[in-house]
C-alpha cells in the first residue's frame, strides 16, 4: 500500500475501500467518508453512529464499513474518531461549492465567514475556502470540528485548512 | 517558550511566580515546576559542560534517568533540573565539570 | 501500595494528550490523561497509600523491599517492607541514536519532548526534526505541532512508514515530510542544535553519498524504539529472555502475569514494550490473579475477570500491527512453561 509509504492514501485507495461513498450518494447530500484503510484494533466509530451507518463488528481490526443509505451526514462520528481520519462531504451545498468537514486539533481555530488556505492529504495548498461553521462541542472532548466551503471539484482532495499562526 | 494556551491542555491557570537566579541573572518561574522547565521557558538550554572536553549538555531523557540535565542547585552538584521543582529563592548554576566556572 | 520514584503517579499515561484507540467499551475514545485521572480517582477510593518521590533501591529473597523515602521535611528514610505480593510495572525507556553531534543540547529523546510540552507546558525548541516513524515520532510530531512548533520532518531509516497511516495521514496533512530509507548523519552547531544533516539509506542501511539534505531546527528529537527496564526482576532473579520484537530483555510471566519468581507479578512494558492500552489491561490481570492467589475473590470469580481481560488483550494485538507482538507473548507464555532460557544461565 502506497500509504506505508508516502503517509497518506491516494484516491484510488480509497475508492476501492468499503468506506467511500457512490457518486449516486454523494450527489444526494451530506455523507461521511472514513479514511481508514488499515487492520488496527479500533472501533469508536460504530458505537459513535445513531443510525448505525458504520460497521466494524468482531474482530475490532476490521475496517469500517459505510452503508451510505444510513448515514445522514451529521458529522457526530468526525470527533469521535482517534486518528482523526473521518470527513463529511457535501456536494450539493450550492452550484459552484460543495461543503468539507474535518477535524481541527489546533489554536487558534479559524472563525467563521474567515477565508483559509485549503490543503491537500499531503498537506499541499490546492484552494483557498471560507469557513462556514466550527464546532467545539463539550461532547467532541476537544476535537473541534470545522466546516468550509470549496470549489466543487476540490473535494475529492481537500481535507484540511493550513494551520493558522498563534498571534503572540 | 510557554505554552499559555493549548488546545487539549487548554489554558495555562498556574500564576504564582517564584524567582530564580541561575548564573547570577534573576529569572521568573512558575511555583512548583521542574527547574529545566523554567530553564527552557527562558531561552536556556545549557545545564552543563563536560569533564574532559567541556562540551555543552542539556535535557535528554527528561524524566530523571540520563543526568545529562544536571546542575549546581544552592550550592550542591549533580542535581537532576528535569525531576527537581523551583524553589523561590533557588540559586542555580551551570555545571562545570563537578563544580562551578573559577 | 504504590512506590513511584516520580513526583507524580501516572507514568506515561499523563502525557498521551491524544484519544487512544481500541475497543469503545474500554476506554477508546478517551485521551490518555483522562483515563489517567479515573485510574487515580479509582486508586484513592480503594484506599491504596502511595509512595512518591521513593525509589526502590532493593528486591530481596521472600519479597523483601527496600525502599528510599523520600520524607515531607525533604530527608530520606530507608523503609523495608515486607510484601505479600509485588507487582513490577516499572515500563521502559527510550533507545538512543548516536550520530555525529548527538550530544549537543537541543537533541533529546521523543519522550522528553513530549513530557515538556504536555507536561511541562514549554516548548523544547521552535523548528525540530523528529527521527522515527513508530507511533511514538508520529503521536509527538503530532503533539508538537499542537504545541506550535514547526516539525520540518520525521525521518526513517526503513523503506516504509512504522506507525499507523491514520497518524501518518495527519501530519502529512498539515504538511510534515516523511523521509523513508533516511537517516540522520549529523547535528550541527556550536552550544546547541543550529542544524541537521540527513541522508538517504540503500537496501544495507548504508548512507549514499550525495543524497544529503540539510535542515535549519533547533531541536532532534529522537523516537527510536524503546527497552524494556528489568532491573528490579533481575534483582530478584525472575528468569528473563531475550526477544527484539519486544524491545529486548524481558522477564518470562505465565497467563496470570505471575514471573519466574513465586508471588512477584509483571504488568507493562516492562514485560515487553506494546502500548498504554495492553499495559492497563495487563496490570488489571496482574490483579485479578493476585486477589485470587490472597482469595479476595473466587476461582470462578476470578477465571471468568480472566478470560475477559484475556479476550481484550488478545483483540488488542491482532491485524497486521500486532502480529508480532502477538507471538512474540506467546513465546514468553512458552518460555515461562520451559523456563529453558536465563539471563544468569
Amino acid at each position: 500500500m502506497v500509504l506505508r509509504k508516502t503517509g497518506y492514501l491516494t484516491k484510488e485507495e480509497l475508492i476501492n475501500s468499503n468506506c467511500y461513498p457512490s457518486e449516486e450518494r454523494l450527489k444526494k447530500g451530506p455523507v461521511v467518508i472514513i479514511e481508514c484503510t488499515e487492520e488496527i484494533p479500533c472501533n469508536p466509530c460504530e458505537a459513535a453512529c445513531k443510525f448505525k451507518a458504520i460497521k466494524i463488528g468482531k474482530p475490532i481490526t476490521n475496517t469500517p464499513i459505510l452503508d451510505e443509505n444510513l448515514c445522514i451526514g451529521c458529522g457526530l462520528c468526525i470527533a469521535k474518531c482517534p486518528g482523526l481520519a473521518i470527513f463529511v462531504v457535501d456536494k450539493t451545498y450550492s452550484d459552484k461549492e460543495g461543503l468539507i468537514s474535518f477535524p481541527h486539533e489546533y489554536l487558534p481555530l479559524p472563525t467563521t465567514d474567515s477565508s483559509v488556505e485549503v490543503v491537500n492529504r499531503e498537506g499541499r495548498i490546492i484552494c483557498s475556502g471560507k469557513v462556514v461553521k466550527v464546532l467545539n462541542k463539550k461532547s467532541f472532548d476537544r476535537t473541534p470540528v470545522v466546516t468550509i466551503a470549496i470549489p466543487k471539484d476540490k473535494l475529492n482532495e481537500a481535507r484540511g485548512i493550513k494551520r493558522l499562526k498563534n498571534k503572540h | 517558550m510557554r505554552i499559555d494556551n493549548h488546545i487539549i491542555l487548554g489554558k495555562d491557570e498556574r500564576k504564582e511566580m517564584v524567582e530564580i537566579k541561575v548564573d547570577g541573572k534573576t529569572i521568573q518561574a512558575k511555583k512548583g515546576e521542574m527547574i529545566s522547565a523554567a530553564l527552557i521557558a527562558n531561552e536556556i538550554r545549557i545545564n552543563r559542560y563536560t569533564v574532559k572536553k567541556k562540551e555543552a549538555r542539556g535535557i535528554f531523557c527528561g524524566i530523571g534517568q540520563c543526568t545529562d540535565c544536571v546542575m549546581l542547585v544552592n550550592g550542591k552538584p549533580n542535581v537532576r533540573t528535569c525531576v527537581t521543582p523551583v524553589e523561590d529563592g533557588m540559586i542555580i548554576n551551570t555545571q562545570y565539570g563537578l563544580g562551578r566556572k573559577e | 501500595m504504590v512506590v513511584d520514584e516520580n513526583l507524580r503517579v501516572g507514568g506515561q499515561l499523563f502525557k498521551q494528550i491524544h484519544k487512544f484507540f481500541g475497543s469503545s467499551a474500554h476506554q477508546a475514545g478517551i485521551r490518555g490523561i483522562d483515563i489517567a485521572s479515573k485510574l487515580l480517582e479509582e486508586a484513592r477510593e480503594c484506599g491504596v497509600e502511595v509512595w512518591l518521590n521513593s525509589v526502590v533501591v532493593g528486591l530481596f529473597k521472600e519479597k523483601k523491599v527496600a525502599i528510599k523515602k523520600k520524607l515531607s521535611d525533604d530527608s530520606e528514610k530507608l523503609e523495608i517492607i515486607q510484601a505479600k505480593k509485588i507487582v513490577i510495572a516499572t515500563g521502559a525507556s527510550e533507545d538512543a541514536v548516536r550520530f555525529k553531534g548527538w550530544t549537543l543540547p537541543g537533541v533529546m529523546g521523543a519522550g522528553a519532548a513530549q513530557t515538556m510540552i504536555n507536561v511541562n507546558r514549554v516548548l523544547p525548541g521552535k523548528r525540530i526534526l523528529m527521527i522515527g516513524s513508530g507511533n511514538v515520532g508520529l503521536i509527538v510530531t503530532y503533539q508538537l505541532l499542537q504545541a506550535g512548533a514547526e516539525v520540518v520532518g520525521v525521518v526513517e531509516a526503513a523503506p516504509q512508514i512504522g506507525g499507523y497511516g491514520v497518524h501518518a495521514a495527519k501530519i502529512r496533512r498539515a504538511g510534515v515530510p516523511i523521509y523513508t530509507s533516511h537517516t540522520i548523519l549529523e547535528a550541527r552547531g556550536d552550544k546547541g542544535v543550529e542544524g541537521a544533516i540527513i541522508c538517504e539509506v540503500n537496501d544495507k542501511w548504508q548512507p549514499i553519498k550525495g543524497t544529503e539534505k540539510v535542515f535549519k531546527v533547533d531541536t532532534i528529537t529522537i523516537a527510536a524504539g524503546l527497552k524494556p527496564l528489568i532491573e528490579i526482576g533481575m534483582m530478584h532473579d525472575c528468569k528473563c529472555s531475550f526477544v527484539p520484537q519486544l524491545g529486548g530483555w524481558v522477564p518470562l510471566h505465565d497467563e496470570n502475569m505471575e514471573s519466574s519468581n513465586s508471588g512477584i507479578y509483571l504488568a507493562g512494558d516492562t514485560t515487553g514494550v506494546e502500548e498504554a492500552s495492553t499495559a492497563l489491561e495487563e496490570g488489571r490481570l496482574a490483579g485479578t490473579a493476585i486477589a485470587e492467589a490472597l482469595k479476595y475473590v473466587s476461582l470462578e470469580e476470578a477465571r471468568k475477570l480472566k478470560n475477559e481481560i484475556w479476550q481484550r488483550l488478545n483483540e488488542l494485538r491482532m491485524g497486521p500491527f500486532g502480529k508480532a507482538r502477538m507471538l512474540a507473548k506467546n513465546e514468553i507464555l512458552v518460555g515461562y512453561k520451559k523456563r529453558s532460557k536465563s539471563l544468569f544461565k
